[in-house]
């Protein structure tokens, strides 16, 4: 009889261990429907991307869907998730202006600057090192999405703020349940749908692009600038900035490009606490220059001739500069008017109009 | 084009036939890994010491690392009877970052006796200009311009030296396949290399180191003047044939187990 008696002790808490757990899980689905699934929607990647580079980068946890997507683009330009209701993503990074900001620094919401230019958005799912920003402290593209919000300089808004800014709505709590299956908003559920969309913009139909598709062909300028951006004697930017094989246009790497004697922001040094980083700054794309400026992490030139310039004559030597900036001796790379000109018509070849207009990309 | 469909057929019969063969022969095959190191003449460089570490070369040049990339292929296991068991295919690795440094084929090699070797960079039949997407892109930026014949780079060795002042100066050894005529029509000599380990057992699951000597790309045969060579290497010919021949005493076996 104890016997039976134990044996019924061990099976009931062995029971209700099994009722706990299975409650415990039901607790994290209950808001969700069951089997409800969001649509599926692959990236279009560009053929020019599919012949020549690996895949995009798309986290198992965060698959693009329809849904997904289109809640991502409604929050990027919705100005509910400062802390003032004022500022949205988009108030920093401009469709029209390459997704950037064409002022060199962009105030937040309390109008105070921050120290950097505003990162144009494109391409991103290709970053296959998966760092962001100028020093690359975000680790994914949902990591950057969270950290804007928060910034006192930027959104200067608190996540449990913002997320209640979003329940509080008639539409959101709705938009989220189709998005991914639950009402109940949350930080990471914003910054997935944010990433998804970011990962949409795509830009790939520049004049350069429809050279390689055979559409078109290259005047003789930007053919000699083409020359001069991949000739060692004198432009010498691909090996930082690619070649036709990448339609990236960056190596989404970090150098100290010659622009400071003394930093006074230390870049993905500051980041990593490394001294040997100090000064570095992520290579940004040459894809739709005709967008962004102003240029360098600091926005600190306004003109494509004032940063051909720099690599021509201004490179300052500091500690940490990166041996490609080879010609720091002299200053720089000494080009030659002409190819400084033809250089610059290379380097607009390589934007899109498409892009900045595509109409899935403007403010809904 | 044709006979080159025919080649193609004629080779593919070949593999098809060598594989049959080894499914009728019952011997294990073991794991391969290949551990790669670097050092300076028998110091080991690691990450630390990278843009630290003053290195004294052949010349008497005084030097830093920043960067050290590089890549190898078609890693080859020799047996006595000349039996080629090829490992097709490369491996480009950061040796500061210590990314691909071990390299785990998936290919098996059989048990027994051998003479190892691989290719240094990528022969002319493996350096097709935009072949390997991995390599068109981010982090590697390996791509060769067109106008030097494309194809890929073989190792990006980058620094600074103090040069006659004591100036620290950028050098940027860049090992490619040699462009003879660059621009729109140029034309290359194939600068890659075989390089001989030397033998190694294979009875079980192993792992072999291959060590680098970085000063021995200074040294021997050509003791290398950096004031002189020091970048635009990939549009001087004659420097990478030099490159290639000091490359020949650069890489050596270490501990195999």
């Amino acid at each position: 009889m104890i016997f039976f008696r134990k044996t019924y002790i061990i099976f009931y808490v062995a029971f209700s261990c099994f009722l706990i757990t299975s409650c415990a899980k039901d607790g994290e689905d209950t808001p969700k429907d069951e089997g409800y699934e969001p649509t599926p929607l692959s990236l279009e990647i560009p053929p020019i991307f599919q012949e020549r580079i690996s895949p995009p980068v798309i986290p198992q946890d965060n698959p693009q869907t329809a849904e997904g997507v289109a809640l991502g683009k409604k929050l990027f330009f919705d100005p509910i998730l400062s802390g003032d209701n004022t500022l949205a993503c988009a108030g920093c990074h401009a469709p029209a202006e390459g997704f950037s900001d064409s002022r060199q620094f962009s105030p937040g919401i309390d109008g105070i600057e921050g120290n950097r230019n505003s990162m144009p958005l494109f391409n991103l799912a290709w970053n296959y090192q998966e760092n962001f920003f100028w020093d690359g402290r975000a680790s994914s593209l949902e990591n950057q999405a969270l950290q804007p919000v928060v910034d006192p300089v930027e959104m200067h808004n608190t996540w449990p703020n913002a997320v209640s800014s979003l329940q509080a709505t008639s539409d959101y709590p709705e938009l989220f349940s189709k998005a991914f299956g639950t009402s109940n908003i949350d930080s990471t559920l914003v910054s997935k749908a944010i990433a998804q969309f970011i990962r949409t913009l795509i830009s790939s139909n520049s004049r350069f692009d429809q050279y390689l598709r055979g559409e078109i062909e290259l005047t003789e300028s930007e053919r000699n600038g083409l020359q001069v951006f991949e000739d060692e004697n004198r432009g010498d930017c691909f090996h930082c900035h690619g070649d036709p094989n990448n339609p990236l246009w960056t190596d989404n790497d970090f150098h100290n490009n010659g622009l400071d004697k003394v930093f006074e922001d230390l870049g993905r040094g500051g980041v990593t606490g490394d001294p040997r980083e100090f000064g570095e700054f992520k290579t940004p794309s040459l894809r739709n220059l005709a967008y962004t400026a102003p240029y360098m992490h600091d926005g600190r030139f306004e003109t494509l001739e004032e940063v051909i310039d720099h690599y021509s004559e201004g490179l300052v030597y500091s500690e940490t500069i990166d041996p490609l900036m080879k010609t720091v001796g002299e200053g720089g790379v000494q080009l030659t008017e002409k190819d400084k000109q033809d250089l610059k018509a290379f380097l607009l070849s390589l934007s899109d109009e498409s892009f900045i207009n595509d109409p899935d990309f403007q403010k809904p | 084009m044709k006979k080159i469909v025919l080649l193609f057929a004629i080779t593919a019969t070949l593999f098809a036939c060598k594989d049959v063969d080894e499914d009728e022969v019952v011997t294990t095959n073991y794991n391969m890994t290949f551990n790669f190191t670097q050092n300076w003449d028998g110091e080991e460089i690691t990450n630390p010491d990278y843009q630290t570490t003053v290195y004294t070369n052949a010349n008497g040049e005084e030097l830093t690392i920043s960067k050290l990339d590089y890549l190898i292929s078609n890693i080859t296991f020799t047996d006595e009877d000349g039996e080629k068991t090829v490992i097709e295919g490369y491996n480009i690795m950061n040796a500061r970052d210590g990314v691909n440094t071990q390299y785990s084929p998936s290919r098996k090699i059989p048990e027994g006796e051998y003479t190892v070797s691989f290719t240094f960079g990528f022969d002319d039949e493996d350096n097709i200009d935009g072949a390997y997407p991995e390599l068109n892109s981010n982090p590697w930026s390996w791509g060769v311009p067109e106008m030097l014949g494309g194809g890929y780079h073989f190792m990006r060795l980058e620094g600074m030296f103090a040069d006659n002042t004591g100036t620290q100066t950028p050098y940027l050894y860049h090992a490619i396949r040699a462009a003879t005529v660059i621009g729109e029509n140029p034309e290359t000599e194939d600068t890659s290399f075989e390089t001989e380990l030397g033998t190694v057992t294979i009875s079980q699951d192993t792992t072999i180191e291959i060590k680098m000597n970085v000063a021995e790309w200074f040294k021997n045969p050509n003791e290398w003047d950096l004031k002189e060579l020091n970048s635009n290497l990939m549009m001087n010919a004659e420097a990478q044939r030099m490159i290639s021949a000091n490359g020949k005493s650069v890489f050596s076996l270490g501990t195999v187990e």
